[in-house]
Protein backbone atom coordinates (compact mmCIF):
# COMPACT_ATOMS: atom_id res chain seq x y z
CA UNK A 1 0.00 0.00 0.00
CA UNK A 2 2.91 2.55 0.76
CA UNK A 3 4.41 1.82 -1.78
CA UNK A 4 2.08 2.27 -4.48
CA UNK A 5 1.02 5.67 -2.53
CA UNK A 6 4.79 6.51 -3.21
CA UNK A 7 5.19 5.34 -7.03
CA UNK A 8 1.80 7.54 -7.48
CA UNK A 9 2.87 10.38 -5.99
CA UNK A 10 6.53 9.94 -8.47
CA UNK A 11 4.64 10.06 -10.99
CA UNK A 12 2.09 13.11 -10.06
CA UNK A 13 5.78 14.55 -9.50
CA UNK A 14 7.39 13.89 -13.27
CA UNK A 15 3.50 14.99 -14.61
CA UNK A 16 4.22 17.89 -12.72
CA UNK A 17 7.52 18.93 -14.08
CA UNK A 18 6.23 18.20 -17.74
CA UNK A 19 3.45 20.03 -17.39
CA UNK A 20 4.61 23.23 -15.52
CA UNK A 21 7.44 23.94 -17.85
CA UNK A 22 4.94 23.45 -20.89
CA UNK A 23 2.80 25.62 -19.74
CA UNK A 24 5.34 28.77 -19.24
CA UNK A 25 6.22 27.92 -22.92
CA UNK A 26 3.16 28.34 -24.02
CA UNK A 27 2.74 31.34 -22.17
CA UNK A 28 6.03 32.24 -24.05
CA UNK A 29 5.31 31.18 -27.23
CA UNK A 30 2.56 33.49 -27.76
CA UNK A 31 4.70 36.54 -26.21
CA UNK A 32 7.06 35.36 -29.20
CA UNK A 33 4.46 35.15 -31.60
CA UNK A 34 3.34 38.64 -31.00
CA UNK A 35 6.85 40.31 -31.18
CA UNK A 36 8.05 38.32 -34.21
CA UNK A 37 5.08 39.56 -35.71
CA UNK A 38 5.39 42.60 -34.48
CA UNK A 39 9.35 42.67 -36.02
CA UNK A 40 7.99 41.66 -39.34
CA UNK A 41 5.55 44.20 -39.70
CA UNK A 42 7.98 46.85 -38.39
CA UNK A 43 6.06 47.17 -34.67
CA UNK A 44 7.52 46.42 -31.72
CA UNK A 45 5.26 44.37 -29.87
CA UNK A 46 4.45 44.10 -26.80
CA UNK A 47 6.59 46.11 -24.48
CA UNK A 48 4.61 47.27 -21.53
CA UNK A 49 4.38 44.83 -18.94
CA UNK A 50 7.84 44.09 -17.36
CA UNK A 51 11.28 44.50 -18.63
CA UNK A 52 10.38 44.49 -22.47
CA UNK A 53 6.99 42.74 -21.85
CA UNK A 54 8.21 40.01 -20.58
CA UNK A 55 5.69 39.47 -18.35
CA UNK A 56 2.96 40.18 -21.27
CA UNK A 57 1.62 36.39 -20.92
CA UNK A 58 1.27 36.44 -16.90
CA UNK A 59 -0.70 39.98 -17.07
CA UNK A 60 -3.03 38.08 -20.04
CA UNK A 61 -3.45 35.13 -18.16
CA UNK A 62 -4.85 37.01 -14.72
CA UNK A 63 -6.85 39.31 -17.23
CA UNK A 64 -8.61 36.27 -18.56
CA UNK A 65 -9.25 34.66 -15.09
CA UNK A 66 -10.75 37.55 -13.34
CA UNK A 67 -13.06 37.86 -16.84
CA UNK A 68 -17.11 36.59 -16.73
CA UNK A 69 -17.82 33.44 -18.13
CA UNK A 70 -20.62 34.27 -20.51
CA UNK A 71 -22.83 31.51 -21.20
CA UNK A 72 -25.10 32.11 -24.06
CA UNK A 73 -28.87 31.92 -23.25
CA UNK A 74 -29.57 29.45 -26.16
CA UNK A 75 -26.36 26.90 -25.34
CA UNK A 76 -26.32 23.85 -24.01
CA UNK A 77 -24.70 25.30 -20.77
CA UNK A 78 -22.84 21.61 -19.44
CA UNK A 79 -21.60 21.16 -23.07
CA UNK A 80 -20.52 24.76 -23.27
CA UNK A 81 -18.28 24.41 -20.23
CA UNK A 82 -16.87 20.87 -20.86
CA UNK A 83 -15.82 21.49 -24.43
CA UNK A 84 -12.89 23.58 -23.53
CA UNK A 85 -11.88 20.69 -21.43
CA UNK A 86 -12.09 18.62 -23.65
CA UNK A 87 -10.00 20.19 -26.15
CA UNK A 88 -7.11 20.58 -23.32
CA UNK A 89 -7.01 17.11 -21.82
CA UNK A 90 -5.64 15.68 -25.65
CA UNK A 91 -3.29 18.07 -26.37
CA UNK A 92 -1.84 17.39 -22.58
CA UNK A 93 -1.96 13.83 -22.47
CA UNK A 94 -0.15 13.25 -25.69
CA UNK A 95 3.07 14.51 -24.00
CA UNK A 96 2.93 11.53 -21.76
CA UNK A 97 5.14 9.59 -24.50
CA UNK A 98 7.16 12.33 -25.26
CA UNK A 99 10.82 11.18 -24.69
CA UNK A 100 12.61 14.52 -23.97
CA UNK A 101 16.21 12.75 -23.79
CA UNK A 102 17.50 9.00 -24.17
CA UNK A 103 15.43 7.81 -21.06
CA UNK A 104 13.76 11.02 -20.13
CA UNK A 105 9.90 9.90 -20.63
CA UNK A 106 7.08 9.47 -18.70
CA UNK A 107 6.02 6.04 -20.02
CA UNK A 108 7.88 4.39 -22.66
CA UNK A 109 5.08 2.83 -24.17
CA UNK A 110 5.91 0.27 -26.96
CA UNK A 111 2.64 1.67 -28.98
CA UNK A 112 3.88 5.25 -28.24
CA UNK A 113 3.15 6.53 -32.29
CA UNK A 114 0.21 4.85 -31.98
CA UNK A 115 -1.14 6.45 -28.83
CA UNK A 116 0.14 9.59 -30.30
CA UNK A 117 -1.97 9.21 -33.45
CA UNK A 118 -5.70 8.26 -30.94
CA UNK A 119 -4.93 11.25 -28.75
CA UNK A 120 -4.37 13.62 -31.62
CA UNK A 121 -7.94 12.37 -33.24
CA UNK A 122 -9.65 13.37 -30.08
CA UNK A 123 -8.86 16.53 -30.13
CA UNK A 124 -11.54 17.26 -32.57
CA UNK A 125 -14.19 16.60 -30.19
CA UNK A 126 -13.74 19.44 -28.08
CA UNK A 127 -14.04 21.62 -31.07
CA UNK A 128 -17.00 20.06 -32.38
CA UNK A 129 -19.05 20.28 -29.15
CA UNK A 130 -17.86 23.68 -28.58
CA UNK A 131 -19.28 24.96 -31.98
CA UNK A 132 -22.25 22.45 -31.33
CA UNK A 133 -23.07 23.66 -27.59
CA UNK A 134 -22.68 27.60 -28.90
CA UNK A 135 -25.57 27.65 -30.44
CA UNK A 136 -24.33 30.42 -33.05
CA UNK A 137 -24.60 30.68 -36.39
CA UNK A 138 -20.21 31.26 -36.82
CA UNK A 139 -19.34 28.74 -34.35
CA UNK A 140 -21.43 26.01 -35.85
CA UNK A 141 -19.60 26.86 -39.12
CA UNK A 142 -16.25 27.04 -37.52
CA UNK A 143 -17.05 23.72 -35.96
CA UNK A 144 -17.49 22.02 -39.09
CA UNK A 145 -15.05 23.66 -41.10
CA UNK A 146 -13.07 22.38 -38.39
CA UNK A 147 -14.09 19.15 -38.33
CA UNK A 148 -13.53 18.16 -41.94
CA UNK A 149 -10.40 19.85 -42.17
CA UNK A 150 -9.22 17.78 -39.49
CA UNK A 151 -9.86 14.97 -40.84
CA UNK A 152 -8.57 15.59 -44.06
CA UNK A 153 -5.49 16.11 -43.33
CA UNK A 154 -5.24 13.51 -40.85
CA UNK A 155 -4.99 10.67 -43.42
CA UNK A 156 -1.94 12.57 -45.07
CA UNK A 157 -0.50 12.47 -41.63
CA UNK A 158 -0.62 9.06 -40.60
CA UNK A 159 0.80 8.35 -43.84
CA UNK A 160 3.78 9.79 -43.33
CA UNK A 161 3.88 8.20 -39.99
CA UNK A 162 3.35 4.77 -41.59
CA UNK A 163 6.88 5.97 -43.79
CA UNK A 164 8.66 6.70 -40.32
CA UNK A 165 7.83 3.51 -38.93
CA UNK A 166 8.86 1.22 -42.07
CA UNK A 167 11.96 3.29 -41.65
CA UNK A 168 12.79 2.56 -37.92
CA UNK A 169 10.48 -0.47 -37.55
CA UNK A 170 9.19 0.94 -34.06
CA UNK A 171 6.35 2.44 -32.77
CA UNK A 172 8.35 3.30 -29.93
CA UNK A 173 9.37 7.09 -29.96
CA UNK A 174 12.78 6.52 -27.77
CA UNK A 175 13.83 3.52 -30.49
CA UNK A 176 12.68 5.80 -33.71
CA UNK A 177 15.15 8.56 -32.68
CA UNK A 178 17.95 5.73 -31.80
CA UNK A 179 16.98 4.75 -35.45
CA UNK A 180 18.58 7.79 -36.17
CA UNK A 181 21.48 7.69 -34.84
CA UNK A 182 25.08 7.74 -37.03
CA UNK A 183 25.18 11.50 -37.83
CA UNK A 184 22.94 14.23 -39.47
CA UNK A 185 22.70 12.17 -42.57
CA UNK A 186 20.78 9.50 -41.30
CA UNK A 187 18.18 11.74 -39.92
CA UNK A 188 14.74 10.94 -41.55
CA UNK A 189 14.58 14.08 -42.99
CA UNK A 190 16.86 12.98 -46.35
CA UNK A 191 15.18 9.39 -47.00
CA UNK A 192 12.06 10.88 -45.99
CA UNK A 193 12.37 14.54 -47.56
CA UNK A 194 8.59 14.23 -48.82
CA UNK A 195 6.74 12.62 -46.12
CA UNK A 196 8.79 15.58 -43.77
CA UNK A 197 7.37 17.98 -45.96
CA UNK A 198 3.66 16.37 -46.02
CA UNK A 199 4.09 15.59 -42.07
CA UNK A 200 5.25 19.38 -41.71
CA UNK A 201 2.30 20.89 -43.79
CA UNK A 202 -0.70 18.81 -42.48
CA UNK A 203 0.77 19.30 -38.65
CA UNK A 204 0.11 23.30 -39.84
CA UNK A 205 -3.59 22.43 -40.73
CA UNK A 206 -3.84 19.50 -37.79
CA UNK A 207 -3.20 22.98 -35.40
CA UNK A 208 -5.70 25.19 -36.99
CA UNK A 209 -2.67 27.56 -37.75
CA UNK A 210 -2.08 30.05 -40.59
CA UNK A 211 -2.19 29.66 -43.97
CA UNK A 212 -4.92 27.05 -43.00
CA UNK A 213 -6.68 28.88 -40.16
CA UNK A 214 -10.01 28.67 -41.56
CA UNK A 215 -11.60 27.53 -38.75
CA UNK A 216 -11.26 30.95 -36.98
CA UNK A 217 -11.07 33.23 -40.03
CA UNK A 218 -11.88 35.99 -38.43
CA UNK A 219 -12.30 38.01 -41.57
CA UNK A 220 -15.11 35.55 -42.34
CA UNK A 221 -16.86 33.42 -39.21
CA UNK A 222 -15.15 36.39 -36.69
CA UNK A 223 -13.40 33.49 -34.50
CA UNK A 224 -15.08 30.09 -35.14
CA UNK A 225 -15.96 27.65 -32.85
CA UNK A 226 -14.78 29.59 -30.15
CA UNK A 227 -16.87 32.77 -30.86
CA UNK A 228 -18.97 32.77 -27.67
CA UNK A 229 -16.49 32.09 -25.15
CA UNK A 230 -15.01 34.48 -22.89
CA UNK A 231 -12.98 34.65 -19.94
CA UNK A 232 -11.33 30.72 -18.99
CA UNK A 233 -12.60 28.84 -21.77
CA UNK A 234 -11.10 31.15 -24.36
CA UNK A 235 -7.80 30.60 -21.94
CA UNK A 236 -8.14 27.06 -22.49
CA UNK A 237 -9.17 26.80 -26.53
CA UNK A 238 -5.83 29.23 -26.42
CA UNK A 239 -3.55 26.82 -24.24
CA UNK A 240 -4.84 23.58 -26.25
CA UNK A 241 -3.95 25.25 -29.56
CA UNK A 242 -0.59 26.29 -28.44
CA UNK A 243 -0.13 22.74 -26.48
CA UNK A 244 -0.82 21.17 -29.85
CA UNK A 245 2.08 23.60 -32.28
CA UNK A 246 4.61 22.77 -29.48
CA UNK A 247 3.62 19.29 -29.51
CA UNK A 248 3.70 19.21 -33.41
CA UNK A 249 6.93 20.96 -33.35
CA UNK A 250 8.57 18.06 -31.27
CA UNK A 251 7.20 15.51 -33.23
CA UNK A 252 8.80 16.90 -36.23
CA UNK A 253 11.86 17.04 -34.28
CA UNK A 254 11.66 13.22 -33.37
CA UNK A 255 10.05 11.84 -35.91
CA UNK A 256 12.78 13.65 -38.92
CA UNK A 257 15.49 15.43 -37.50
CA UNK A 258 17.17 13.03 -35.12
CA UNK A 259 15.18 14.18 -31.66
CA UNK A 260 18.25 14.76 -28.85
CA UNK A 261 20.69 13.69 -31.37
CA UNK A 262 23.61 16.32 -31.62
CA UNK A 263 24.22 17.30 -35.56
CA UNK A 264 27.87 17.55 -35.32
CA UNK A 265 27.53 13.29 -34.49
CA UNK A 266 30.30 11.93 -36.20
CA UNK A 267 32.49 14.31 -36.95
CA UNK A 268 35.95 14.05 -36.19
CA UNK A 269 36.56 17.33 -33.66
CA UNK A 270 33.28 19.38 -34.13
CA UNK A 271 31.72 16.26 -32.05
CA UNK A 272 34.23 16.79 -29.30
CA UNK A 273 33.62 20.32 -28.79
CA UNK A 274 29.46 20.22 -28.93
CA UNK A 275 29.63 16.83 -26.37
CA UNK A 276 28.80 18.84 -23.49
CA UNK A 277 25.47 20.03 -24.59
CA UNK A 278 23.01 17.92 -23.41
CA UNK A 279 20.77 15.83 -25.38
CA UNK A 280 17.31 18.02 -24.25
CA UNK A 281 19.26 21.40 -25.70
CA UNK A 282 19.41 20.09 -29.02
CA UNK A 283 15.93 19.00 -28.94
CA UNK A 284 14.61 21.98 -27.43
CA UNK A 285 16.65 24.26 -30.46
CA UNK A 286 15.26 22.46 -32.99
CA UNK A 287 11.41 22.54 -31.48
CA UNK A 288 12.22 26.12 -31.42
CA UNK A 289 13.03 26.38 -34.78
CA UNK A 290 9.94 24.44 -36.19
CA UNK A 291 7.78 27.00 -33.77
CA UNK A 292 9.51 29.59 -34.90
CA UNK A 293 8.18 28.92 -38.94
CA UNK A 294 5.00 28.51 -37.28
CA UNK A 295 5.20 32.29 -36.29
CA UNK A 296 6.80 33.42 -39.65
CA UNK A 297 4.57 31.45 -42.21
CA UNK A 298 1.60 32.63 -40.02
CA UNK A 299 3.16 36.39 -40.48
CA UNK A 300 3.77 35.96 -44.47
CA UNK A 301 1.32 34.02 -46.29
CA UNK A 302 -2.62 34.64 -46.80
CA UNK A 303 -5.61 32.27 -45.30
CA UNK A 304 -6.19 29.46 -47.56
CA UNK A 305 -9.82 29.04 -49.64
CA UNK A 306 -11.93 26.43 -48.45
CA UNK A 307 -11.99 24.76 -51.24
CA UNK A 308 -8.08 25.45 -52.07
CA UNK A 309 -7.51 23.80 -48.64
CA UNK A 310 -9.56 20.43 -49.55
CA UNK A 311 -7.41 19.98 -52.78
CA UNK A 312 -4.41 20.36 -51.03
CA UNK A 313 -5.28 17.56 -48.52
CA UNK A 314 -6.85 15.32 -50.49
CA UNK A 315 -5.56 15.50 -54.07
CA UNK A 316 -1.42 16.42 -53.51
CA UNK A 317 -0.22 15.77 -49.50
CA UNK A 318 -2.29 11.95 -49.89
CA UNK A 319 -0.58 10.92 -53.51
CA UNK A 320 2.96 12.10 -52.64
CA UNK A 321 2.41 9.81 -48.89
CA UNK A 322 0.82 6.78 -51.06
CA UNK A 323 3.58 7.24 -53.76
CA UNK A 324 6.44 7.41 -51.35
CA UNK A 325 5.51 4.87 -48.95
CA UNK A 326 5.24 2.42 -51.89
CA UNK A 327 9.78 4.06 -52.77
CA UNK A 328 10.19 3.11 -49.36
CA UNK A 329 8.79 -0.21 -49.36
CA UNK A 330 10.82 -1.04 -52.22
CA UNK A 331 14.10 0.35 -51.05
CA UNK A 332 13.49 -1.43 -47.48
CA UNK A 333 13.20 -4.33 -49.59
CA UNK A 334 16.18 -4.17 -51.78
CA UNK A 335 18.71 -3.60 -48.68
CA UNK A 336 19.22 -0.07 -50.46
CA UNK A 337 22.40 1.85 -48.86
CA UNK A 338 22.83 4.37 -47.46
CA UNK A 339 19.26 4.66 -45.11
CA UNK A 340 18.56 0.94 -45.62
CA UNK A 341 21.33 -1.21 -45.96
CA UNK A 342 20.36 -3.76 -43.16
CA UNK B 1 3.42 -4.87 -19.41
CA UNK B 2 -0.25 -2.38 -18.42
CA UNK B 3 1.88 -0.93 -15.50
CA UNK B 4 3.93 1.34 -18.55
CA UNK B 5 0.23 2.77 -19.28
CA UNK B 6 -0.52 3.66 -15.55
CA UNK B 7 1.12 6.82 -15.78
CA UNK B 8 -1.04 7.74 -19.17
CA UNK B 9 -3.89 7.64 -16.39
CA UNK B 10 -2.47 9.40 -13.86
CA UNK B 11 -1.82 11.97 -16.57
CA UNK B 12 -5.31 12.10 -17.99
CA UNK B 13 -6.72 12.55 -14.50
CA UNK B 14 -4.75 15.21 -13.87
CA UNK B 15 -5.51 16.94 -16.53
CA UNK B 16 -8.73 16.66 -16.16
CA UNK B 17 -8.64 17.91 -12.83
CA UNK B 18 -6.24 20.56 -14.05
CA UNK B 19 -8.87 21.91 -16.34
CA UNK B 20 -12.17 22.09 -14.29
CA UNK B 21 -10.02 23.68 -11.42
CA UNK B 22 -9.26 26.73 -14.37
CA UNK B 23 -12.81 26.52 -15.27
CA UNK B 24 -14.18 26.83 -11.39
CA UNK B 25 -11.48 29.43 -10.57
CA UNK B 26 -12.37 31.65 -13.33
CA UNK B 27 -16.11 30.75 -12.34
CA UNK B 28 -15.72 32.16 -8.98
CA UNK B 29 -13.30 35.02 -9.62
CA UNK B 30 -14.95 35.94 -12.51
CA UNK B 31 -18.45 37.12 -11.05
CA UNK B 32 -21.71 36.85 -13.13
CA UNK B 33 -23.52 39.78 -14.30
CA UNK B 34 -26.08 38.48 -17.08
CA UNK B 35 -27.72 40.20 -19.21
CA UNK B 36 -30.75 39.74 -22.11
CA UNK B 37 -28.69 41.26 -24.92
CA UNK B 38 -25.43 40.08 -23.74
CA UNK B 39 -25.90 36.70 -23.43
CA UNK B 40 -27.75 36.18 -27.18
CA UNK B 41 -25.99 34.04 -29.85
CA UNK B 42 -23.41 36.63 -31.24
CA UNK B 43 -24.60 37.42 -34.68
CA UNK B 44 -22.40 40.93 -35.84
CA UNK B 45 -24.92 42.82 -34.42
CA UNK B 46 -28.15 41.43 -35.45
CA UNK B 47 -30.79 39.88 -33.61
CA UNK B 48 -30.09 35.93 -33.98
CA UNK B 49 -33.24 35.29 -35.80
CA UNK B 50 -33.22 31.21 -36.13
CA UNK B 51 -31.59 28.13 -34.84
CA UNK B 52 -28.01 27.72 -35.69
CA UNK B 53 -28.39 23.91 -35.61
CA UNK B 54 -29.53 24.60 -39.57
CA UNK B 55 -28.88 21.38 -41.93
CA UNK B 56 -24.96 21.57 -43.54
CA UNK B 57 -23.47 20.57 -46.82
CA UNK B 58 -23.84 16.75 -47.80
CA UNK B 59 -19.98 17.60 -48.86
CA UNK B 60 -19.09 17.33 -44.94
CA UNK B 61 -20.73 13.78 -44.76
CA UNK B 62 -18.91 12.54 -47.53
CA UNK B 63 -15.46 13.66 -46.09
CA UNK B 64 -16.31 12.06 -42.94
CA UNK B 65 -17.18 8.99 -45.12
CA UNK B 66 -13.81 9.00 -47.31
CA UNK B 67 -12.43 9.89 -44.13
CA UNK B 68 -12.91 5.93 -42.37
CA UNK B 69 -11.47 4.40 -45.18
CA UNK B 70 -8.66 6.00 -45.39
CA UNK B 71 -7.83 6.07 -41.52
CA UNK B 72 -8.69 2.00 -41.87
CA UNK B 73 -5.97 1.92 -44.24
CA UNK B 74 -3.55 3.49 -41.74
CA UNK B 75 -4.55 1.20 -39.57
CA UNK B 76 -3.72 -1.59 -41.87
CA UNK B 77 -0.55 0.12 -42.66
CA UNK B 78 0.64 0.59 -39.21
CA UNK B 79 1.48 -3.35 -38.30
CA UNK B 80 2.73 -3.64 -41.70
CA UNK B 81 5.26 -1.13 -41.65
CA UNK B 82 6.96 -2.66 -38.53
CA UNK B 83 6.96 -6.03 -39.90
CA UNK B 84 8.19 -4.85 -43.17
CA UNK B 85 12.11 -6.27 -42.54
CA UNK B 86 10.45 -9.78 -41.38
CA UNK B 87 7.44 -10.78 -43.87
CA UNK B 88 9.19 -11.18 -47.00
CA UNK B 89 8.20 -10.46 -50.65
CA UNK B 90 5.16 -12.40 -50.01
CA UNK B 91 3.96 -10.07 -47.09
CA UNK B 92 5.15 -6.94 -49.51
CA UNK B 93 3.18 -7.76 -52.64
CA UNK B 94 -0.03 -9.11 -50.36
CA UNK B 95 -0.29 -5.17 -48.96
CA UNK B 96 0.60 -3.69 -52.28
CA UNK B 97 -2.37 -5.58 -54.03
CA UNK B 98 -4.46 -4.28 -50.89
CA UNK B 99 -2.85 -0.19 -51.53
CA UNK B 100 -3.35 -0.80 -55.42
CA UNK B 101 -7.32 -1.65 -54.90
CA UNK B 102 -7.59 1.21 -52.47
CA UNK B 103 -5.32 3.41 -55.17
CA UNK B 104 -8.05 2.69 -57.61
CA UNK B 105 -10.52 3.67 -55.43
CA UNK B 106 -9.22 6.23 -54.58
CA UNK B 107 -8.69 7.35 -58.51
CA UNK B 108 -12.55 6.68 -58.37
CA UNK B 109 -13.93 9.05 -56.16
CA UNK B 110 -11.56 11.45 -57.91
CA UNK B 111 -12.69 11.18 -61.36
CA UNK B 112 -16.44 11.42 -59.84
CA UNK B 113 -15.51 14.54 -58.57
CA UNK B 114 -15.86 13.27 -54.54
CA UNK B 115 -13.23 15.15 -53.95
CA UNK B 116 -14.09 18.47 -55.74
CA UNK B 117 -15.08 21.60 -53.29
CA UNK B 118 -16.45 24.25 -56.28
Amino acid sequence: MFDQLQTLIWIIIKITVIVLPLLILVAYVTYAERKVIGYIQVRVGPNRVGLKGLLQPFADLIKLVFKEIVVPSRSNPYLFIIAPILSLVPALIAWAVVPFSDGLVLSNINAGVLFLFAVSSLSVYGVLVAGWASNSKYAMFGALRSAAQTVSYEIAMGFSLVGVLMAAGSMNLSQIVAAQSGGIWQWYFLPLLPLFVVFWISGIAETNRAPFDLVEGESEIVAGFHVEYSGVGFALFFLAEYASMVLISVLLSLFFLGGWLSPFEGIPGIEKLFAWIPGFAWLFIKTAFFLFVYIWIRATFPRYRYDQLMRLGWKVLIPVTLVWIAVLGILIKCHCPPWFAI
Amino acid sequence: MLEHYFPILVFVAMAFAFGIVLVTAGRLSGGRNPDSEKNSPYECGFSPFESARLPFDVRFYLVAILFIIFDLETAFLFPWALAIRTIGWFGFIAMALFLGLLVIGFIYEWKKGALEWE
